[in-house]
């Protein structure tokens, strides 16, 4: 007499079960077969080729009805199981009940919806079913869809909605896509080629709502932006699908706990597939499934078998994105990183090295060696031998080292090279050709490198990646070990190449750690503000930590706080304001400083932001002494008190302060104002200093009193306070947008010389040119730092995160 | 080992850290790009730099007082520099970091 298996789902694991145990002894069970869905077992994991056009449904079925009639399975599809009768040992379907012997649930998973407003409106679908496949396929070319997630499941649907013609957007919460199989400069990558396709990625997005009266219209996110819609798919998890066991007594974690034979605390029933937890470990992809449905065949055949989980990977199914991830690449101490990057290629792959064996692998744009560095990771191959080749993969057997001029190389022939007179690298390439083979003779034909010659560097390495041998390359001082490039190539590839991100900028330029260190990171983080003010966002994370904290860190770990005075002058109520301050943080050391202002010395971190709050309310902001951007506009009484004074020198110190704070510069920037060349503001020793005279006012520009002590030199002379305000907003501005990061004024003016620096500002449009894009940049960064890290939950970040001594006391 | 929950992973900044008071004295918990936690003795071994402070980059930190770069992993000080700080085992389980209590110098209330 044959046993009777009830099977519930008819999904891919419990497919690969029935094909193991018919296999096996087809004459051991007489199954019954229940699935939700309408249908038997077909490849759930094809459905995006279903969905992108590539396949047809019919092409994915993996058991059609003359394979169940073949294996005598009883076949209840459309049928949902409600209830086990566990006592009876019967399944309760919606059209009757059957009786078991053995029992097996296979119920998967179910898609987690967000249950934001609008989340049940008609148009909103998830992505698990066939019924969702061709919902989609159904919703005509043109239609605007948008996907939520951007994960494996989110970016198949995106790109298979895209070649079926629709207008889609991808949200993805966190800051890169697939941030749990992929790091950022992978995600970057990705992100690319998803655009490249004509999808629209935005990150760090998150839904608020959705909207519509019966239908979907629109999604709203939290930060406001409406995007139209006719269709939303939820692609943001999955929850195993273990109610069903739970409700029948079963034991449930966050899904069905199962043994190493695939049984579940009722000796009789099994579970196999998502729905099931093994030693706190949950599934959601097909190969640990298929060595489940092995063991559970085993199991129900009296046959001894152990499941054990293995590595796994992680590939896109999108067709042109290749992409790979493998192994553990995100926990864990005493590991290596090799990163290999080929800008030109688009190439991006890192492995995770710890203790000889490959324990995790990424690789973006080729993956050609993916299954050979994933069998090293499951076999825990050691790789001492091979260690400084490996990244090669298989075929490489001792050759060349990485090519330094590769980012260089891989620039294509539009790309600018030389900003000042618009030189492209075809441009110099053909100059090249036509028999200039040094810097000069380039210099000559194309005018590159001419004017400022800040791009001195790469039109030598487009010479060198050129000429190849013949070519003698000077050499430049590369920014930090990370690269090869100078800080001066960074910049002008960052503007040449439209690069608006860290990520783009490891990548396009081939960055030899995975990001940076602390070196390069704070200049390509000021680059990047300086040149994309709207586009890229600040890092703090990537800034010394004076200014992160907004304040300057003392040699005993404490900070100094030095509040703004305009133009150096303050009130009386000011005053009490920061003594009140200095009483209240027991501050032990109040002083005045060279410029003008008062500087309390010894706070403690924890103390700064209720510090900043108190100051704040008596109207006192930031006065940035700790940053490299505008510090102090020093001044003198001029007309107001002075009998020699000439002009307003208090008021234009004032308004030039006003103009100028909040910004970032490469370097610190101080100005001063005297009313008349006696000079009491000592004007002339500052990186912008400006003298009063009777006819006007001389601005002088590049001056040092640090380790280097050095007068301004003249960079022009106007009538009236607005040119004045203008023209010194108009080189603040230059400077920002040339120099070398942590180069003062004097340095820069040293290496590009103040007759271009003149030439540049005598041009009327550039000058306003460069005062429009300022003002651009303190439309988003001229914001007091102190009233925005006061506030509740910015503050806490200045506490420890955990106190552990109070209990200890006790 | 007895591990304490210290709060939650997504208190500390990605490439960033915060400090945990401890009966052996502060302690710096860094998060790194890729979500991993290392926690070491916040004192650098040079002249005393809060390392909480400094700049994270890869599995390494940047002391801000005179950028000794120091390895999350071993305590180890890079390149020319010679020199050792704590480290102590973290977890993190859940989206918690949990601490060892053992090495911290904290008895556990059983
Ligand atoms: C679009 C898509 C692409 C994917 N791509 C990949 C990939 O590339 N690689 C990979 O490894 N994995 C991929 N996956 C994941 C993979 O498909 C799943 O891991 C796998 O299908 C899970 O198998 P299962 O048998 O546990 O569950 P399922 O295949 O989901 O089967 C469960 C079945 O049980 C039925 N059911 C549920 N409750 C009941 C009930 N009470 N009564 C009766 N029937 C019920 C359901 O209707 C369903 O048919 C993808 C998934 C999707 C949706
Ligand atoms: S610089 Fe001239 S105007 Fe200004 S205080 Fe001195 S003497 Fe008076
Ligand atoms: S105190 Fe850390 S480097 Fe000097």
């Amino acid at each position: 007499m044959m046993e009777k298996l009830v099977v519930i789902g008819a999904g891919m694991a419990s497919g690969r079960l029935l094909e193991h145990l018919f296999e096996a002894d087809p004459t051991a069970y007489d199954v019954t077969l229940f699935n939700a869905e309408p249908r038997g077992n077909y490849n759930r994991i094809m459905l995006s080729p279903v969905l992108s056009g590539e396949k047809s449904y019919a092409e994915i079925v993996t058991h059609d009805d003359a394979w169940y009639a073949q294996n005598n399975v009883t076949c209840r599809f459309g049928e949902r199981v409600e209830r086990i009768d566990r006592d009876r040992k019967m399944v309760v379907g919606a059209q009757g009940e059957v009786a078991y012997d053995k029992l097996v649930i296979a119920t998967g998973s179910d898609p987690f919806i967000i249950p934001c407003d609008g989340h049940d409106l008609d148009g909103v679908i998830a992505y698990r079913d066939l019924d969702d496949t061709n919902r989609m396929i159904d919703t005509a070319p043109g239609q605007r869809a948008v996907v939520i997630g951007g994960g494996l499941l989110g970016l198949e649907a995106a790109a298979g909605l895209r070649m079926r013609g629709l207008d889609v957007t991808v949200l993805h919460l966190a800051g890169h896509l697939m941030e749990r199989q992929l790091d950022p400069a992978a995600g970057y990558l990705l992100r690319a080629d998803l655009e490249r396709r004509g999808i629209t990625v935005m990150t760090e997005a998150s839904t608020k709502c959705i909207r519509g009266e019966t239908c979907v219209e629109a999604v709203e996110l939290q930060d406001g932006t409406v995007l139209p819609a006719d269709l939303v798919v939820m692609a943001v998890g999955i929850r195993p699908a273990a109610r069903l066991a739970k409700d029948n007594g079963l034991i449930v974690n966050k899904a069905i706990e199962v043994d190493a034979q695939m049984r579940t605390s009722d000796p009789d029933i099994f579970a196999v597939g998502e729905c099931i937890e093994f030693a706190g470990q949950l599934f959601g992809l097909v190969a640990p499934l298929y060595d489940q449905a092995k063991v559970l065949a085993a199991t129900l055949l009296g046959q001894d078998a152990v499941f054990a989980p293995k590595q796994l990977s992680t590939k896109l199914k999108v067709t042109g994105c290749d992409l790979f991830s493998a192994g553990d690449f995100a926990e864990g101490p005493g590991r290596e990183d090799v990163v290999f990057r080929d800008p030109a290629r688009g190439i991006y792959k890192r492995l995770v090295i710890e203790d000889d064996q490959l324990v995790g692998a990424v690789m973006y744009g080729d993956t050609a060696d993916a299954n050979w560095f994933f069998g090293l990771i499951k076999d825990g191959t050691d790789i001492a031998e091979m260690r400084e080749t490996l990244i090669f993969g298989p075929a490489y057997q001792g050759g060349a080292a990485v090519d330094p001029l590769a980012a260089v190389a891989a620039l294509p022939a539009d790309a600018e090279i030389c900003g000042c007179n618009g030189v492209c690298k075809g441009q110099i390439v053909a100059a090249i050709d036509g028999g200039a083979t040094d810097l000069g003779a380039v210099r000559a034909t194309t005018k590159a490198s001419a004017s400022c010659g800040t791009c001195t560097g790469l039109v030598e390495q487009v010479l060198a990646a050129t000429l190849g041998d013949a070519f003698q390359m000077p050499a430049a001082q590369p920014v930090c070990g990370c690269t090869d490039l100078s800080h001066e190539d960074v910049r002008r590839l960052i503007k040449s190449q439209a690069l608006k991100s860290q990520p783009a900028v490891w990548q396009e330029l081939g960055w030899s750690t995975p990001n940076g260190c602390h070196i390069c990171r704070p200049a390509v983080n000021f680059y990047l503000l300086a040149d994309w003010p709207l586009e890229y966002q600040d890092d703090p994370q990537s800034r010394f930590v004076n200014e992160r904290k907004h304040a300057n860190i003392q040699k005993d770990g404490t900070f100094s706080v030095v509040p703004r005075m305009w133009g150096g002058i303050t009130t009386a109520d000011e005053l009490r304001a920061i003594a009140d301050a200095a009483d209240k943080y027991d501050v032990p050391t109040v002083k005045v400083t060279g410029g003008q202002r008062i500087d309390l010395l010894g706070v403690k971190g924890e103390d700064l932001p209720a510090m900043w709050a108190d100051l704040n309310a008596a109207g006192l902001v930031s006065g940035h002494a700790y940053s490299k951007g505008l510090r102090t506009v020093k001044t003198c009484v001029g007309t107001d008190h002075c009998r020699f004074g000439t002009q307003d020198s208090t008021g234009l110190g004032i308004r030039l302060e006003k103009r100028l704070w909040g910004s970032w510069t490469p370097h610190k920037v101080k100005l001063a104002v005297s009313g008349c060349p006696r000079n009491c503001a000592e004007a002339t020793c500052k990186d912008v200093g400006i003298v009063c005279v009777e006819s006007g006012f001389e601005i002088g520009v590049g001056g040092a009193a640090g380790m280097d002590v050095k007068e301004v030199e003249p960079l022009v002379k106007v009538a009236t306070e607005d040119e004045a305000v203008e023209w010194t907003v108009a080189f603040v501005q230059l400077y920002r947008e040339h120099a070398k990061y942590l180069d003062r004024p004097y340095k820069w003016l040293s290496k590009v010389g103040l007759d271009w620096v003149q030439q540049t500002l005598t041009d009327a449009a550039e000058r306003k040119a460069l005062v429009d894009r300022f003002d651009l940049s303190q439309t988003i960064y001229q914001t007091d730092p102190w009233a925005e890290l006061a506030v509740r939950e910015k503050a806490r970040a200045f506490a420890p995160i955990a106190d552990l001594t109070l209990e200890a006391a006790e | 080992m007895s591990w304490i929950d210290v709060g939650a992973v997504t208190d500390i900044p990605l490439r960033g850290a915060r400090v945990v008071k401890t009966p052996a004295g502060c302690v710096a918990l860094f998060r790194t790009e890729t979500a991993e936690v290392f926690a070491t003795s916040n004192t650098c071994a040079h002249k005393g730099g809060p390392l909480s402070e400094g700049i994270v980059h890869g599995r390494h930190v940047t002391c801000p007082l005179h950028n000794w770069v120091w390895s999350l992993e071993t305590g180890e000080a890079q390149g020319a520099d010679d020199g050792r700080i704590a480290t102590y085992p973290t977890r993190i389980e859940g989206g918690r970091i949990l601490i060892d209590g053992a090495a911290i110098g904290k008895r556990t209330a059983a």
